[in-house]
């Protein structure tokens, strides 16, 4: 209550206060350039209730005369976004999860024991840790046409989240061996084994990681666009957002409510997401970038 | 930073030396399981990335039309075709300017505002931050799509241009083969910049305030503190974002392909996007010939990663150091 009742009192102060000239222009300056940021969300938004000629004839006017409620669902239903929405949602639970855990048990084992070619595999983590995804696309797609996961959810899964993700294995890594060594031996006096003790004390310990991780893989593969596009290539019913936002260009070129509809619907749940763990969100990136 | 460079004696090493003598076979027996929780990262990883690495110089020497049929060897002809082929030098040229232009532009706006946002007076700074930050979090080939629109001659931003004098008549820039590759250099430092601001935020944070207050005391303008006082400590941190800065400009195949395709008539096709439509667009695919460009363009941002990796010891011997 004091904290809070102090915070109040210094606000009012800080507004009472008379702002200097340089204050004011920084504050000019950075709400110019906020609303450089701001806008074409803004803009995106207004288009997406706008009827298509409206669009580009009302100039710089962001309220549309009668909001056109029939974009969204013409881009939900006609076009196809519903299912490419049941698409990215499956492919980006499927890659979290899998990169959760595979980073997770490879971190713990990284961060706290010693074995023969321990130095070896973190060698070949760092030779690799920015290989652009352009340069391998080729053989990965040639793999998993060899595994006959081309066109297939587990395919794309896979191709997203098996390889790569070197970073939230060393955040693991890092985590895992700040803990003290105690935790594992008081568990072995129990009787616990190997596997008891990383998911039942070591795992949950990790949550703050897990958050981390978790929020940077969804980014990734809700946001990728490259391999879900050489992946469908021939199943236009795999599609991600991202993917049938361009083919909603390529078919339905002069549907610009529509489309502006569909990049909503598309940004929407990033956004969500992003707009509640805010805190975390920035905390991952300064945290990630600190390693 | 500085904690990483001592650290407590890790269990690990202890149990290394426990164990040190005995033989190699009883060991790996001993530590089956710890192969066993490696292993989903080894066959993964293996397969999805240490392959498709070595794949790659494999398929760059061969003639191959397509996934479904067997490449023929045909040794180093894909490499003397590309040191020949003007648009693989328009492509690797383009991603330079790119970069050239993307990386400083990125990291030095950045900056900028995060001086601003770090300071005690500035107002809003966590609805700024959060401003800026935004479009991090969108998805590129939708933002790209989205600028298709706010670019359009008839779009909002020329409008604006018209409007504010600037520009004399409607203009698309990214259509115009003059200005195209700009107008993403544009669009991608717009989406990018927030995650970069949050780095400098973080960089300044590891500035002590005591070192504001010293320079104050010594009668140092802003301008002088900021020249002799927090640019000297920044410098490591500078190398180790500009670094990352720079291997993230090597992959903007998602907004410059749903910007401008690489168009007009190829003057934004930036590597990434030579080496899809070579491999996936063309009537005949040419599996080998986009694998030899990967390779050749691998072998560059590989250079990147050594020089990362070498700035970043020399950064943290600095942060070490101060």
């Amino acid at each position: 209550m004091t904290a809070t009742a102090q915070a109040g009192l210094t606000w009012r102060a800080r507004l009472l206060r008379r702002p200097s000239p340089g204050q004011v222009v920084t504050v000019v300056l950075l709400l110019v350039l906020g609303g450089l940021w701001v806008y074409p969300f803004a803009w995106l938004v207004s288009a997406s209730l706008k009827s298509s000629p409206e669009i580009f004839g009302s100039g710089l006017a962001l309220l549309p005369e009668r909001p056109v409620w029939e974009n969204y669902a013409r881009a939900w239903n006609e076009v196809g976004f519903a299912t490419y929405f049941v698409n990215t949602l499956v492919i980006t639970v499927g890659t979290v999860l899998l990169v959760v855990v595979r980073s997770a048990l490879a971190g713990y084992v990284l961060g706290r024991y010693d074995f023969v070619g321990k130095k070896l595999l973190i060698g070949v983590f760092l030779v690799t840790f920015f290989l652009p995804e352009g340069y391998t696309i080729i053989p990965i797609t040639q793999l998993t046409d060899q595994l006959s996961l081309l066109n297939t959810h587990a395919g794309v899964i896979l191709g997203l989240g098996a390889g790569g993700q070197i970073a939230s294995t060393l955040l693991y890594a890092g985590y895992f061996r700040r803990l003290p060594k105690e935790l594992e031996e008081t568990a072995r006096l129990d009787g616990a084994g190997h596997f008891t003790i990383f998911f039942r004390v070591m795992l949950p310990l990790a949550w703050p990681i897990t958050a981390t991780v978790v929020i940077l893989t969804f980014l990734f593969a809700w946001n990728v666009y490259l391999l879900p596009l050489v992946f469908t290539l021939s199943e236009p019913g795999l599609r991600t957002l991202a993917v049938g936002m361009t083919v909603f260009v390529g078919e339905r070129g002069t549907d610009w409510s529509g489309m502006a509809a569909a990049a909503v619907i598309s940004l929407i749940p990033v956004i969500a997401v992003f707009v509640v763990l805010q805190r975390k969100f920035v905390d991952s990136i300064a945290g990630a970038v600190k390693q | 930073m500085t904690t990483t460079i001592r650290r407590r004696e890790r269990p690990a090493v202890a149990a290394a030396r426990d164990r040190g003598g005995r033989g190699l076979l009883r060991r790996l027996r001993q530590d089956w399981w710890i192969y066993l929780f490696l292993l989903p990262t080894v066959l993964g990883y293996g397969a999805y990335t240490v392959y498709p690495l070595l794949a790659s110089w494999w398929f760059a020497f061969l003639d191959w039309p397509g996934f479904a049929t067997a490449g023929t060897f045909v040794g180093v002809e894909n490499f003397e075709r590309l040191i020949g082929d003007d648009l693989f030098w328009n492509a690797f040229w383009n991603s330079i300017v790119f970069l050239v232009f993307a990386v400083p532009l990125r990291v030095g706006l950045a900056l900028a505002l995060a001086l601003v946002l770090n300071r005690k007076k500035t107002p809003f700074k966590g609805f700024f931050r959060t401003l800026f930050f935004l479009p991090v979090v969108t998805t590129g080939a939708i933002v790209g799509v989205v600028f298709t629109l706010l670019l359009d001659a008839s779009g909002p931003v020329s409008l604006a241009l018209v409007w504010s004098g600037l520009i004399d008549s409607p203009a698309n820039f990214a259509a115009d083969a003059g200005t195209s590759l700009y107008a993403g250099i544009a669009v991608w430092v717009w989406k990018w910049l927030g995650i970069t601001l949050i780095y400098w935020l973080a960089a300044l944070q590891t500035i002590p305030q005591g070192v504001h207050e010293a320079a104050m005391i010594d009668g140092a303008g802003a301008w002088a503190e900021f020249r002799h006082v927090t640019m000297p400590l920044l410098v490591p941190f500078l190398v180790i974002i500009t670094l990352i800065d720079t291997v993230a400009a090597f992959n903007v195949f998602d907004l410059m392909q749903t910007l401008t395709g690489g168009g007009p008539s190829f003057s934004s096709e930036v590597i990434e996007i030579f080496i899809f439509r070579t491999a996936f667009q063309a009537t005949v695919p040419q599996l080998g010939y986009a694998s030899a460009a990967a390779v050749l363009f691998g072998l560059l941002t590989m250079g990147f990663a050594i020089a990362q990796a070498v700035g970043m010891r020399w950064a943290r011997g600095r942060t070490g150091a101060s």
